[in-house]
């Protein structure tokens, strides 16, 4: 028997230069298997991919998050100025706690990152960024706001601040049904959760964080932002709870392409517009000037060549990379692909040739030495959860 | 973990003579590497297979492997529960987790495969 090198879950050589998150010996103390994720060693699993998934699905699941970037963009003029060079209408989150989904963009339309943007306080929003962008993204926004001025004209950089919070943020994410039960028990009496996609204050055993609402599982719970140093105490008073499973890498990804959620640099990255990729809904063509408009403008008038379809593959697993066929020509490349335990078969998201990327679509993926069929369908694939 | 009545090879498959038959699975330490396992690939009876060639494959969510076999000979027997319950693999890698059985050319290949002891050794260092 020999793996492929598909990823480095058997016999991982941890470089010594990976960065550590809060958790770290928290995961080596539950017999992780970790792995390079991020220039992060991060957990891939604990007990094992299905199980964990199955826990998230039914009960709940604990995710280390902490090697996300939190950037800090506050002060008079910083609603003006995250308007400009974020996709989405930010007026949609006028309310203090409210947060969005959304995209930062360069002027030919391409990708830099997909977020969530919080609104923190007056004057103040939290953005929460992929680990790997995280100086991409601050470089793209000190650039950005040394570029621009403010409502009568002042220049950005007098007015705004950018900071990146990272390395003192912990995030903690906890998904399933069971997730904000156990939330209210660590919360106390009196305890409201935020509603989905809000963010509020809170004391879990009597430390102080922010709980908001949102998740990348598809299920009902929260994620904990917290002090760096409080990330540890925090965890294993989840992990006293025997509803919470600790869930790894490998579980979240199966649980969010499930979602049909985009994974960035798998399903979409700077070479791709949101038309696209499918993500026009967090684009707010009516707000105004903001940076990509144009460029993005453009592909929905003239319509994308080519879009990410969803693929149901009918007996096997397609992987990342490999050639999806129609009539016997390659058409495509397999962008996610895992297992799906809900539907017990492969799932997979590809660029395809837009006339291709309708529902019912039949094609097939080379899974190796085999075709395999497949079948294009409009994500999610899996349509009962917690949320829905 | 490795029982002493079967032969192994550093490719992670065990071997169990029965006559001049062999059932042929994977290891403890092999399935615990993979990870749950949700497909197996296995060829027909009456193929035949021979030392070194890939003879299937199995995959777990997070990798894909290739199943070799350590001997030469025509396959009689294919575990066919292991499409539906490929878990199999996982909870029992020496008896319901087996994959084929062999009907060997050359039994003296097996006294080429190592001994319990010696893959105990081997997977101690890979691992």
């Amino acid at each position: 028997m020999e793996a492929y090198a598909v990823d480095s879950v058997r016999g991982s050589r941890m470089s010594s230069d990976l960065l550590h998150t809060p958790l770290y010996e928290e995961h080596l103390a539950l017999g992780a298997r970790m792995v390079p994720f991020a220039g992060y060693a991060m957990p891939v699993q604990y007990g094992g991919i299905i199980e964990e998934h199955a826990a998230v699905r039914s009960s709940a699941g604990v995710f280390d998050v902490c090697h996300m970037a939190q950037i800090r963009v506050f002060g008079f003029g910083a609603r003006e100025f995250l308007q400009g060079v974020l996709t989405n209408d930010i007026d949609r989150i006028s309310e203090v706690g409210a947060a969005q989904y959304t995209l930062l963009c360069d002027e030919d339309g391409g990708i830099i990152d997909d977020l969530i943007v919080y609104h923190t306080g007056d004057l103040e929003y939290m953005i929460v960024a992929n680990a790997a962008n995280r100086s991409t993204d601050l470089e793209w926004l000190l650039e950005r706001r040394a570029a621009v001025t403010v409502t009568d004209g002042t220049p950005a950089t007098e007015l705004i601040e950018i900071v990146d919070e990272s390395d003192r943020t912990g995030l903690i994410a906890v998904q399933g049904p069971k997730a904000l039960a156990v939330i209210a028990e660590l919360a106390g009496e009196g305890f409201e959760p935020p509603a989905r996609f809000h963010l509020a204050e809170a004391l879990l055993d009597r430390i102080p964080v922010l709980l908001a609402r949102t998740g990348y599982t598809g299920e009902d719970g929260v994620e904990i932002v917290c002090h760096a140093s409080h990330a540890a105490a925090i965890w294993r008073a989840l992990l006293s709870f025997p509803e919470i499973t600790p869930c790894g890498l490998g579980a979240r990804d199966v649980l969010r392409l499930e979602m049909g959620y985009h994974l960035y640099g798998s399903d979409m990255d700077r070479g791709v517009d949101p038309i696209s990729a499918g993500l026009g809904w967090v684009v707010a063509m009516d707000k105004g000037h903001f940076v990509g408009r144009d460029a993005i403008e453009r592909v929905r008038i003239r319509g994308a060549d080519r879009r990410l379809a969803g693929l149901v593959v009918s007996d096997g697993m397609a992987r990342p990379g490999y050639p999806v066929l129609h009539g016997g020509s390659e058409v495509g490349k397999v962008a996610s692909g895992t297992y799906s335990p809900v539907l017990a078969t492969g799932i997979a998201t590809a660029y395809l040739p837009a006339e291709l990327a309708q529902p019912g679509t039949e094609v097939e993926v080379e899974v190796r030495r085999r075709k395999v069929r497949a079948e294009v369908v409009r994500p999610p694939f899996v349509e009962r959860t917690s949320l829905s | 973990m490795y029982p002493s009545e079967l032969k192994y090879d550093r490719e992670h498959e065990w071997v169990r003579v029965e006559g001049d038959e062999a059932v042929i699975g994977i290891s403890h330490f092999a399935q615990d590497q993979l990870g749950e396992v949700v497909y197996v690939d296995l060829p027909s009876a009456g193929d035949s297979v021979a030392a070194g060639e890939t003879f299937g494959e199995i995959e777990s969510v997070k990798s894909v492997s290739e199943l070799y076999s350590p001997i030469n000979g025509e396959v009689v027997a294919v575990n066919d529960a292991l499409s539906d319950t490929p878990e199999t693999v996982n909870e029992d890698p020496y008896g319901e987790g087996w994959m084929i059985r062999v009907k060997m050319a050359d039994p003296s290949q097996v006294d080429d495969m190592i001994s319990a002891e010696e893959y105990e050794a081997f997977v101690n260092e890979e691992a």
